[in-house]
């Protein structure tokens, strides 16, 4: 971040957000900012509250308390239309598995151009030169627009999934687990693809995931989560290379299971 | 007959499904639910078509029932024999002078008129089923007016074959509002949804009614470059030489010979009179 965007307000500023199951906690109080353009990762093991919290700024679970102010209006009590619209034009959800963000029935130029013809395009040609346009920036060549996912390696799936959300020049994006479940060697690939996309086209991004690499590789700042309430945070190489918190010394040091 | 209620259904019951036709009227292209009644027939026989016309028919209605444009397949002679003897209404195979026509998968050619009633019998009332199967998640989408996903549909229509192959249940939108299934009349009906008699569309199986208002717009979906078109097979009725009515081929003789002839026989038989 440079003083220029530090001086404009947060893209996304949430306070107090809480989500409950029952008696139990899932996520609890949390507060944070997120300026245009930065990527905030947010690490911790699985129950840590990191995913409900996701869910909750998607509108995939509702929220018990706080707020989550995007543009002025917060996003936790959006009317339904509105949210969802705000879902599929300025936001993208990145899943960790491909298939619950794509559709696996319909070709990858129908799932890329979805979104554009969801916002009122009706130019076939347009959407489809769209479309090859963004699976060339995506790495998947163009030739294979008419295949279906299921024709995809899992690396490809992931990638149609962030063309598919990113075609309508998303401001946010929300990524849970981006790289899981892929082969190291297809990660490594998948997080250079993101880090390059997200650096050109300016996203701001949470990214959720237990893979200390995966922030280190994408996140501007940090925060680390457990038993649903953030333990830490601060910019990447800070929090990383000098742990304040016990939890996060041990999450670096890496004896925790994922 | 004296053992039945006019028309077969119970008044309540009558007046059940009359409350889903006035509610679909005034929501043009809207899924009204009803609780569909069992009738002494099979599903896929159009048990909601007949269930709206039961609904709509009185006593001086005469009745014309069609599948697949012909009066004299056995669904459509079933259908009027049903009526005729649970209702005692007259019948007729002249659209002209049919009062109210129940239909299976065509439109009459001939135009109809502000005093007659159209009924469909509907398979599948969803039109966006094809692409999301979750009944709460479509429910939602025509709630929030999300029809991206219709579009969708067509695209991979024409990724694949070049062209929009849908040709049969072609989507159109009623009134800016509602992407409505036309059930699966061929899309050379299309146009002919925008029509001075009412429309309703009655699916039995699946408990939905909805209806289109005499005179209201209908759109066929489809995209600036790959405009919708009325197709049909192009020739011309062995029979009657029309060369502008919906054209079915036949098979004609042992040899495999092939030939078209008009799928709506009222309207053949009349040029031919
Ligand atoms: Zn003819």
């Amino acid at each position: 971040m440079n003083a220029e965007t530090m001086s404009e307000a947060p893209l996304l500023s949430v306070r107090g957000l809480t989500k409950r199951y029952g008696g139990r906690i899932g996520c609890a109080e949390v507060d944070l900012d997120l300026w245009p353009g930065e990527v905030l990762g947010i690490v911790g093991e699985s129950g840590s509250g990191k995913s409900t919290l996701l869910a909750c700024l998607a509108g995939h679970l509702e929220a018990d308390g706080g707020t989550a102010r995007y543009d002025g209006r917060d996003v936790l009590t959006l009317p339904e239309p509105e949210r969802r619209r705000l879902a599929r034009t300025d936001w993208a959800f990145v899943h960790q598995h491909a298939r619950d963000g794509l559709r696996m029935n319909v070709s990858a130029g129908g799932n890329v151009g979805e979104r554009l013809m969801a916002g009122g395009a009706r130019h076939y040609g347009d959407i489809r030169a769209t479309a090859e346009d963004w699976l060339a920036r995506v790495e998947i060549d163009p030739a294979r627009i008419d295949d279906r996912p299921s024709q995809f390696s899992g690396g490809m799936q992931q990638r149609l999934q962030i063309a598919r959300g990113l075609v309508t020049g998303p401001r946010l994006v929300l990524m849970d687990e981006p790289t899981g479940g892929l082969d190291v060697s297809v990660q490594a690939r998948l997080l250079d693809l993101l880090r390059g996309l997200v650096r050109r086209m300016g996203l701001a991004a949470i990214v959720v995931t237990h893979d200390i690499g995966v922030v280190r590789l994408l996140a501007d700042r940090l925060m680390v989560m457990k038993d649903g309430r953030v333990v830490e945070a601060g910019l990447t190489d800070r929090v990383l290379d000098d742990p304040q918190h016990g939890y996060t010394q041990l999450l670096v040091s890496s004896v925790l299971p994922t | 007959m004296t053992e039945y209620n006019f028309a077969y259904l119970d008044e309540p019951t009558k007046k059940m499904i009359r409350r889903a036709i006035l509610k679909g009227l005034a929501v043009p292209g809207y899924q009204v639910p009803f609780a569909s009644r069992e009738m002494p027939m099979p599903y896929g026989w159009g048990t909601g078509g007949v269930q709206v016309t039961a609904a709509c028919l009185v006593p001086e209605d005469r009745l014309k029932v069609i599948d697949q444009g012909a009066d004299d397949t056995t669904n459509a002679v079933s259908i009027r024999a049903f009526f005729a003897r649970v209702a005692g209404v007259a019948t007729t195979t002249r659209t002209r002078e049919a009062t109210l026509i129940q239909t299976r998968h065509r439109i009459p050619e001939t135009p109809l008129s502000p005093d007659q009633i159209l009924v469909y019998q509907v398979p599948i009332p969803e039109p966006l089923r094809f692409l999301e199967p979750r009944e709460t998640e479509t429910r939602r989408m025509h709630a929030l007016e999300e029809y991206g996903l219709m579009h969708v549909k067509l695209y991979e229509d024409i990724a694949r074959h070049g062209a929009i192959a849908t040709s049969y249940a072609y989507p159109a939108l009623v009134n800016g509002r509602h992407v409505l299934d036309p059930s699966p009349i061929p899309r050379f009906d299309n146009p002919k949804l925008e029509s001075p008699a009412i429309q309703l569309f009655g699916a039995g199986r699946e408990q939905r009614i909805y209806a289109i208002p005499p005179f209201t717009r209908v759109v066929s979906l489809d995209f600036e470059d790959h405009p919708f078109e009325a197709s049909k097979a192009e020739g011309a009725c062995a029979l009657c030489g029309a060369t502008t009515s919906y054209l079915d081929e036949i098979v004609a003789d042992d040899a495999g010979t092939r030939r078209f002839q008009c799928s709506d026989t009222d309207y053949c038989a009349e040029r031919r009179a």
